[in-house]
């Protein structure tokens, strides 16, 4: 077997400085399954990025099947047989999967039409001869991630893809869905593919890889047969450190409700019911895991909880106070915290300053302000007690949010939500995009304000992070919740799979 | 020198803009003039060479500074409220009604009369944001058409109900004295509004920077998802931010009538609201800045009428210089390039020498 795809000494540095890219060589063997691990922010998806033409490294060669080549965009990437799935899939919603799947190289209807026809046989031979099934006529909007994530494969392969990078295929795939997608590259591996797979999932790597490249930092730190390694040689390597894969140890002690939900209901904008009769209570002392793929009513739901989004009809009780209809600083008063999903749109303004995003919540209180003025010095000296409280890793509390990386920067929003010692604390994706480090802390964080005695609500798309941490397990499937699991000890992924497709129910 | 560079690189950036478009104006003097030695000097040192027409650069400042502070209110709430010149206008008119209608001491008399004028701006101001809270209206466009009404109202109130028929031409009455800004510079017209407008900076300055309402307005501005999230009343801040940059614009007119001709004298909007909008942009909303960017609005002004008064070259020119340095300030990407590669090499050095990143 000969090397298909080889990168020298690739330097990529971005214009706000960081560093992604500090010379990485790698060499990918042809017809193999090559699985490239690190954490969040290690540069894995910007070295793809530089294969398939999206950024221009400061240094470095590429070398395809022995010649060097330049790629200057993703065609030219394409044409010599590079193809790409994307975390967040390109696909257009609207049209259906085989125009989607012909889109940029239809086949024409006289000069100017698509021929509808033609596209759907296309996508049929192609789906054939591969072995993906497909339902070519409908429209991408109404399949699942799955599916649509095979689209996206087929559309590489129809274009001659020989080379295929798949960056963190499995990140929005749930277990069972997980399984169908390694069959599929197994599948492409016989039809003589070769295929870089990005991923942070240990088991997996081990599942599906012929080779591992381990990066950290922006680094190769080593390339190994996966057979020659042990999940635990991986994460040791990917971190520098050893980690725990445990579940944290139970509560102590558990109280009365503080966060009660019933019967809430939530109908949107285009008449769609997105959350259907949601009854749950999150006790003093114990976190309750919401597992569930994502869009399944999880950001509406989180949003009513916090007042940024009005419900249709039921009760959310702080401490048997109703609150459905209080602004978001009414609710906050109440003591309830808020980690938000999308922390670069919500959680932070990320050209102010650290400082003043320590105070968002807060800042029209004493002593954080006198009257209408605020007390800079207080606001700083205190900030600068958070950065060091909660590590965060940044010049001085007068940088910005910007100058940061993903880890810190969820650092300031989780030292500020937490900070105000909540009684409520909502967790939504507390740790999405960071490094393990960062996810670490942020767990033991979690853990901590559980023991404090609040009530910790916790949504995550990371089956692993709601098996690890919570107290008890419900399941919610397209706006309802579809199981409830009260003891967690053994419980796996693989038994909330079923629930969360939407195959199983409790009655 | 990288790390010199890459902090000040806004103010590196607007001077090379600056250097450019005076060059280019170099150039085209060169082209159009016939004694281009001459005319060069006119327009780039014209504007010292006498007592007066540095005092026509301050004067032509003060209602600039004034309506860049107004505009900068709004632009740091992310809100594109462009209605200073309506608010300016409206706001003058209203102000010199009352003022030729009441009659008092002169230390009440001034403060009140640009207080009546900085309320009906505030109240021009108010329309497009409460549109816009309750309703999302453009309050680019709302106030843009408001600006038209402001215009025509105006003119209403002053040529059919204020107008002095004694005068010949078309103007309100005069002032009483009693609400003259005194002009306090000998042989120019350098009047107390410039001071007004350099308290109103520092005002501002303190306002946005030290007050918890300033740093709602700056926070909205910055993400106004995240100041939702944080519990800040965005739509009370979108509308305070308009209603306060409205006040200071009717302020901005009143002071140029009370101080420079003692009537309301204008029968074409005289467009200090859209110089407002200019030097908010140069000075990046920021009330200091705003101060020197106004000032050098009016150089060039000054500049360009001595030029017009000397020597062959239209005046036209000058508004082409002003609009190519504008442009190039406002060209976000302009210099990027060099910027990405002093970044690249300043992040290399920080590798070898182990720095941590910033």
């Amino acid at each position: 077997m000969g090397v298909i795809l080889s990168v020298e000494n690739i330097v990529k540095i971005y214009p706000n400085g960081v560093i992604a890219n500090r010379g990485v060589s790698v060499e990918v063997e042809e017809n193999t399954i090559h699985a490239i691990v690190g954490e969040n922010g290690a540069g894995k998806t910007t070295l793809m990025k530089v294969i398939f033409g999206i950024e221009k490294p400061q240094e470095g060669k590429i070398y395809y099947k022995g010649k060097e080549i330049h790629i200057r965009n993703p065609l030219d990437a394409i044409k010599i047989g590079i193809g790409m799935v994307h975390q967040h899939l390109m696909l257009a919603p609207d049209l259906t999967v085989s125009e989607n799947l012909v889109l940029g190289s239809e086949p024409l209807k006289g000069k100017f039409f698509l021929d509808t026809q033609k596209a759907i046989e296309i996508t049929k031979e192609v789906s054939k001869n591969y072995g993906l099934d497909v339902p070519a006529e409908k429209k991408i909007k109404d399949l699942p991630i799955g599916i649509k994530q095979r689209v996206e494969i087929l559309k590489a392969l129809f274009r001659n893809a020989e080379l295929l990078i798949l960056d963190e295929p499995t990140s929005v795939l749930t277990p069972q869905e997980t399984e169908v997608l390694f069959k599929t590259l197994k599948e492409l591996k016989k039809h003589g593919k070769t295929i870089i797979f990005i991923s942070h999932k240990l088991k997996e790597v081990k599942e599906i890889a012929d080779k591992v490249t381990v990066m950290r930092d922006g680094k190769v730190v080593a390339t190994k047969d996966a057979k020659d390694l042990t999940e635990h040689d991986i994460a040791y390597l990917m971190v520098g450190r050893e980690i725990s894969f445990e579940r944290i140890p139970p509560p102590k002690r558990i109280g009365e409700p503080l966060l009660t939900v019933r019967n809430l209901s939530y109908v949107n904008e285009e008449s769609v019911e997105v959350l259907k009769n949601i009854s749950f209570e999150v006790r003093a002392g114990e976190i309750l895991g919401i597992a569930g793929v994502e869009g399944n009513g999880q950001t509406e739901l989180v949003e009513i909880l916090t007042g940024l989004r009005e419900a249709t009809t039921g009760e959310v009780l702080i401490k048997g106070e109703n609150i459905l209809g209080l602004s978001p600083r009414k609710i906050r008063e109440k003591k309830v915290s808020h980690i938000p999903e999308d922390r670069m749109k919500n959680g932070v303004a990320d050209k102010a300053t650290l400082e003043e995003n320590f105070i968002v919540d807060r800042y029209y209180k004493s002593p954080f302000s006198k009257g209408a003025k605020l007390d800079w010095k207080y606001i700083q000296d205190y900030s600068n007690k958070l950065i060091k409280d909660f590590n965060v890793l940044a010049s001085s509390p007068k940088a910005t949010v910007s100058s940061l990386s993903g880890g810190n920067i969820q650092k300031v929003v989780v030292a500020r939500e937490l900070s105000s010692n909540p009684m409520v604390l909502i967790a939504d994706q507390p740790t999405r995009g960071i490094d393990v480090g960062s996810e670490e802390l942020v767990h033991n964080l979690l853990m901590k304000a559980r023991d404090e005695g609040s009530a910790v609500f916790l949504v995550s798309a990371d089956l692993d992070e709601v098996l690890k941490l919570s107290t008890r397990i419900v399941v919610i499937y397209n706006g309802e919740i579809v199981a409830r699991f009260n003891e967690v000890d053994g419980l796996t992924g693989k038994d909330l799979g079923p629930y969360m497709l939407g195959i199983k129910r409790e009655e | 020198m990288e790390k010199f560079v890459l902090k000040y690189f806004n103010l590196i950036r607007t001077i090379i803009a600056i250097a450019i478009g005076i060059i280019i104006s170099i150039f085209v003097i060169y082209v159009i003039s016939k004694n281009p030695g001459f005319s060069l000097k006119s327009f780039l040192l014209g504007p010292f060479l006498s007592k007066s027409r540095f005092g026509n650069l301050i004067e032509t400042a003060s209602p600039i500074i004034f309506c860049g502070l107004a505009i900068s209110i709004p632009f740091q709430a992310e809100q594109f409220n462009i209605g200073a010149e309506g608010a300016l206008f409206i706001g003058a008119a209203i102000g010199t009604a009352f003022a030729v209608s009441t009659n008092m001491p002169m230390i009440i008399h001034i403060p009140l009369v640009l207080l009546v004028a900085g309320l009906v701006g505030a109240f021009w101001g108010f329309i497009p944001g409460i549109l816009k809270a309750k309703w999302n209206a453009s309050e680019l466009v709302a106030s843009l058409m408001l600006n038209y009404v402001a215009y025509f109202l105006g003119l209403y109130i002053i040529n059919y109900h204020f107008r002095d028929k004694a005068a010949g031409y078309l103007v309100s009455y005069q002032l009483p004295k009693t609400a003259w800004l005194s002009q306090f510079v000998p042989g120019t017209r350098i009047h107390w509004g410039i001071v007004i407008a350099f308290i109103f900076a520092i005002l501002v300055y303190f306002f946005l920077y030290h007050t918890t309402l300033g740093y709602e307005i700056r926070m909205t501005g910055f993400n106004l998802h995240f100041s939702r999230y944080g519990g800040i009343n965005v739509f009370k801040v979108i509308i305070i931010s308009q209603v306060i940059g409205g006040f200071i614009a009717g302020i901005a007119g009143m002071t140029e009538v009370m101080g420079i001709h003692r009537r309301f004298n204008w029968q074409m909007s005289p467009g200090y609201g859209w110089d407002g909008v200019v030097v908010a942009i140069i000075g990046r909303n920021h009330p200091i800045s705003i101060i020197f960017a106004s000032l050098f609005l009016a150089y060039l002004r000054v500049g360009g009428q001595v030029l017009n008064l000397l020597s062959d070259i239209p005046s036209e020119m000058v508004t082409v210089i002003e609009a190519i340095i504008i442009l190039l300030i406002t060209a976000e990407a302009f210099l990027e390039q060099w910027r990405y590669r002093i970044t690249v090499k300043e992040a290399e050095r920080k590798e070898v020498e182990h720095e941590p990143a910033s």
